[in-house]
């Protein structure tokens, strides 16, 4: 057994001798995860998917809501346009108003997003004839 | 303490009084050794009882409870003695207690929110809570709700807003509102300084005791003259701040 084990260990001090020099760099090898990150189109596209969904009910709708304000990012117009749709199939006018304020706070001291998201869905707002909560006069106490 | 057993007395004084003892010991309502009757412990087999409904077995009391007579078991606690141990008590009980009815401090049961159903909350990072705010509209709510699988163009401003209403208690702007809340904690924080500071002020009058005879003026300066005279510490410290020519602090 004694012998074995000189055997293994004089094999482990060769091969750590042959591997050293790969150790001498290690900048190069960064110890991400090798799996493909998601880009940002395919985030938005998923997301369109999932409020596009003709039948979604109000669970759904709920769920998906929270978790996306849970991310940390103002989601698209598109996103947005595609959940005010989804409220408008589920006759909830109250949660479409809901997102836009939600949208609002998700910008935090960053002002100029939210206004651009309203402009960018006017049409939109227009066409389902969602108010902003501006226009409602919830936006101030 | 008188002891119990005889000093060195007579035979027949010792035999006497062995004999006393063993009869001490037999007796049960014996006889302190310094002749002070004792009173008899509560009888422990009787049900303790609780002034609401238990679900779960009686707990063991913490303080000296006298027990009533068993009957059915639920009748009021009777604490005569041990504050402390009744208290610690009736929190147990309500630790214990599986039913929906909370035990409150004022007596009668109160009302708990059912969490076994979807709850409504109003938190800025869950803009959409598991149910609407109003489980029960009117009629005008109703009629409204119906409006609302229509065009929603053709919905007023106010129809809009009782519209959110019903669903939600609160708009993200009241919501965020500053309420105030760091004027109670600092208020409380306040308070118990100020009980700590009576608490370490009666502290300094009734439980030290007198301050040494050595923290006295004209002994401090006879020490101190004694340090200088000893160099204490006299490259960096004590007597390196002592002008010895001029025989005062530099």
């Amino acid at each position: 057994m004694f012998s074995a084990v000189v055997r293994l260990s004089a094999s482990g001090v060769r091969a750590l001798a042959r591997t050293r020099p790969g150790y001498t760099a290690p900048l190069a090898c960064r110890c991400y995860s090798h799996a493909k990150a998601e880009t940002d189109e395919e985030f938005d596209a998923r997301w369109v998917t999932y409020f596009s969904k003709p039948d979604i009910d109000a669970w759904e709708l709920r769920k998906g809501m929270n978790t996306l304000i849970g991310y940390d990012l103002v989601p698209e117009p598109k996103i947005l346009d595609s959940a005010l749709r989804a409220c408008r199939r589920l006759n909830d006018l109250a949660s479409a108003i809901r997102i836009l304020e939600a949208v609002k706070d998700k910008s935090g001291p960053h002002k100029e997003i939210y206004p651009y998201v309203i402009q960018e869905l006017q049409p939109t707002l227009k066409e389902l004839g969602i108010s902003t909560p501006e226009e409602l006069g919830i936006d101030k106490v | 303490m008188p002891c119990c057993f005889p000093c060195a007395g007579t035979r027949q004084e010792q035999r006497a009084k062995g004999r006393q003892i063993s009869t001490l010991i037999q007796v049960s309502t014996s006889q302190h050794p310094d002749n002070r009757p004792t009173a008899k412990p509560p009888p422990r087999s009787e049900a303790y009882h609780a002034d609401v409904p238990l679900n779960t077995t009686t707990q063991p009391s913490l303080g000296r409870a006298r027990a009533s007579t068993s009957g059915h078991g639920r009748t009021m606690l009777h604490l005569t003695t041990g504050r402390l141990g009744s208290l610690l008590t009736r929190r147990g009980i309500m630790a214990l207690t599986t039913s929906n009815v909370r035990m409150a401090s004022h007596g009668h049961a109160v009302e708990q929110a059912d969490m076994s159903v979807p709850m409504y909350c109003d938190r800025i990072d869950t803009p959409l809570p598991d149910r609407i705010y109003k489980d029960e509209l009117s009629a005008t709510e109703k009629s409204l709700k119906q409006k609302e699988k229509g065009p929603w163009a053709q919905l007023t401003d106010e129809e809009k807003l009782a519209l959110y209403r019903i669903s939600f208690k609160s708009t993200y702007a009241e919501m965020k509102q500053p309420d105030g809340e760091w004027k109670t904690v600092v208020a409380g924080m306040l308070f118990f300084f100020g009980i700590t500071g009576l608490i370490v002020i009666w502290q300094g009058i009734y439980v030290y005791p007198e301050t040494p005879h050595t923290f006295a003026p004209e002994w401090k300066a006879k020490q101190a003259q004694r340090m200088l005279d000893m160099r204490v510490n006299p490259v960096e410290g004590f007597a390196s701040q002592w002008d010895y020519e001029k025989k005062q602090w530099k």
